[in-house]
């Protein structure tokens, strides 16, 4: 029964898509109505294939989408680092806009598809792969939902490929870190729901009467991401046919909630979710368990409930309300304490082991990562506060701020949960090469050290020149003369991310080689007792 | 009558301000209630098990 209406769901789809297409009004959005079309007509033909076959009831973890997971993640982050560094040289070197390219590879197209595609594609894919992973481990029970974890996973690539496409073709809705049209939006949100699902479905069939502490933190990512993702994108398309819609909010209300959901994907997607990762795999890679659970409890509780009050603080100085600007301000700060519990909490449980440092450079990426985690989250805080974002606004700073935070919280931990997964997942003993993970260890290390520093000597130096008056009190310089100011900080931040970059990509062939040609792991064999 | 942003606004700066408040307190204490030290230790170490298999299959 359900063999039959999934083609009919399958054929529907490819038929009004199809119509969809014939009638579109933009490019864009008919790239992506043939784009349905193709994949449903796709799945049409691969489910009518498998009607009648016999259903194999599958028993044991469902590690299918967290394999693929793995690779697409290590795929989309190279693809990420490559477009970003591309950009980081079209800002240093305007004639990388190339004009045979205009309206599609420009620096404004491709910026969008930069930050998505490491936010969102990167990221995203690394969550919920690594989500499958500790939920089903960390509950000792089989993903709840049967092929309903497949469908969250190539519906969310879906959604990235939907999303990506679109900056290029055009389709955007300005809004920083959502700027995928409304059909997008919605097709995001089919999958969140079904992610929400099988998360919480896991959970509840788990054999363990405690939930461990990284499930709490990714299922509140899951919600909260729910919540931000509907509000922000609340929008009346101008037609049924085109990818053009037009906001519900305006003004200073649709400023807030653009950055009430742009701050906590801050800190829900990018810090909570990961946070998830920590929580999980430093434990397992030390091997001993978490520092102390009671402080992950404190931690959980009070980033949840600091967080979301942060929003307003990017927002200082325009037409929103002093109040709110300084309630961004304060609950900003505040959330110093739970930041830095946190990660005394993942920095100490490598106490009494912390020799491995010197022989694991997995482990060394994770306590960068951490390092990383806790001095962007120092500094954050300290941007907020109006008299330092008074200098710090619209600079180059905040850019440093935010990648020193992405690539070294968010890609080292990420790096770490892929070098750990991967012998496990394709049942290796070890990794194909330590010593490739030591060069993109150091490689990424000081891709990125290269990158925040200059970004903070061109942000203040940036800042500087703009506040700058004579005696009369006229303004010193003209915007040109900060941008040619900036010029050698730029070629410094664009070769931190060549060395970033090739770091991605000598992961990328060590997990490549490890499925390929690391010896498989065998059968545990009979224990013999040693001879004491 | 008042608008409903104010009415919200009253509510959010008081009541709802302190029941948020006090719920997190509670949230403290109950983590460093007397004996959660034993439950506490078991959780952390969930991670160490049934790392290959779900509980209770057999292979």
């Amino acid at each position: 029964m359900w063999d039959y209406l999934k083609l009919v769901v399958f054929g529907l789809i490819a038929v009004l898509a199809a119509i969809a297409a014939s009638y579109a009004r933009d490019l864009a959005y008919g790239v992506h109505a043939i784009l349905v079309t193709l994949i449903a007509t796709g799945l049409f033909v691969y489910s009518l294939k498998k009607v009648g076959e016999p259903k194999v009831v599958e028993t044991g973890y469902m590690d299918g989408p967290i394999r693929v997971g793995v690779a697409l993640t290590a795929f989309w982050g190279a693809v990420g680092f490559l477009v970003g560094t591309f950009i980081a040289f079209q800002l240093a070197f305007p004639q990388l806009n190339f004009g045979w390219a205009e309206g599609y590879l420009n620096f404004g197209r491709l910026r969008p598809l930069h930050t998505s595609a490491v936010i969102f594609a990167f990221g995203g894919t690394a969550l919920i792969t690594s989500s499958f992973y500790i939920v089903q481990r960390t509950s000792g029970a089989r993903l709840w939902g049967g092929n309903l974890a497949w469908f969250v996973f190539w519906g969310y690539q879906l959604f990235i490929v939907l999303a990506a496409t679109g900056y290029l073709l055009g389709a955007t809705q300005s809004k920083e870190y959502a700027e995928p049209e409304w059909y997008t939006d919605l097709w995001l949100t089919v999958v969140w729901v079904a992610y929400l699902l099988v998360f919480l479905g896991t959970l509840i069939k788990r054999k363990e009467p405690h939930i461990y502490v990284a499930n709490w933190f990714y299922l509140s990512f899951i919600v909260t991401i729910a919540m931000l993702h509907v509000v922000n994108n609340l929008a009346l398309p101008v037609s049924i046919f085109g990818s053009k819609s037009v906001q519900l909010f305006s003004g200073v209300q649709d400023a807030m909630t653009q950055w009430w959901y742009g701050h906590n994907a801050v800190g829900f997607f990018l810090t909570a979710g990961f946070l998830g990762m920590m929580y999980y795999f430093v434990p397992k890679q030390a091997e001993r368990p978490v520092f102390s659970y009671k402080l992950s409890i404190i931690h959980f509780w009070a980033l949840i409930f600091l967080y979301i009050w942060a929003g307003p603080h990017h927002l200082h100085y325009t037409a929103l309300p002093d109040w709110a600007g300084t309630l961004g301000m304060v609950f900003s700060v505040i959330l110093w304490m739970p930041s830095w519990g946190g990660m005394i909490n993942g920095l100490m449980t490598l106490s009494g082991a912390w020799d491995k440092l010197r022989t694991d450079p997995i482990i060394r990426m994770m306590v960068v990562s951490i390092g990383f985690y806790g001095m962007s989250t120092f500094e954050g805080p300290m941007m907020s506060i109006r008299a330092v974002n008074a200098l710090s606004h619209y600079t180059d700073w905040t850019i440093g701020h935010v990648h020193s935070g992405a690539l070294g919280w968010n890609g080292m931990i990420t790096f770490g949960a892929l070098y750990f997964l991967t012998p496990r997942l394709w049942n290796r003993t070890g990794l194909y090469s330590l010593r490739l993970v030591s060069w993109h260890f150091w490689l990424a290390t000081i891709g990125i050290v290269l990158y925040a520093s200059s970004m903070w000597v061109t942000g203040i130096l940036e800042g500087l020149m703009w506040r700058e008056v004579d005696a009369q009190g006229f303004l010193v310089n003209s915007f040109a003369d900060t941008v040619s100011a900036k010029f050698p900080m730029y070629v410094v931040r664009g070769l931190g991310g060549v060395l970033f970059l090739s770091g991605a990509l000598i992961m990328c062939y060590n997990l490549l080689m490890t499925v390929l040609r690391a010896p498989a792991q065998e059968a545990e064999a009979p224990a013999a007792a040693p001879a004491e | 009558m008042m608008d409903t942003y104010s009415l919200m606004r009253l509510f959010a700066d008081s009541w709802v301000l302190l029941a948020m408040f006090f719920f997190f307190l509670g949230v403290v204490f109950w983590a460093f209630r007397p004996g959660s030290r034993a439950v506490h230790d078991d959780t952390a170490s969930i991670p160490f098990r049934h790392e290959d298999k779900p509980a209770g299959d057999r292979d």
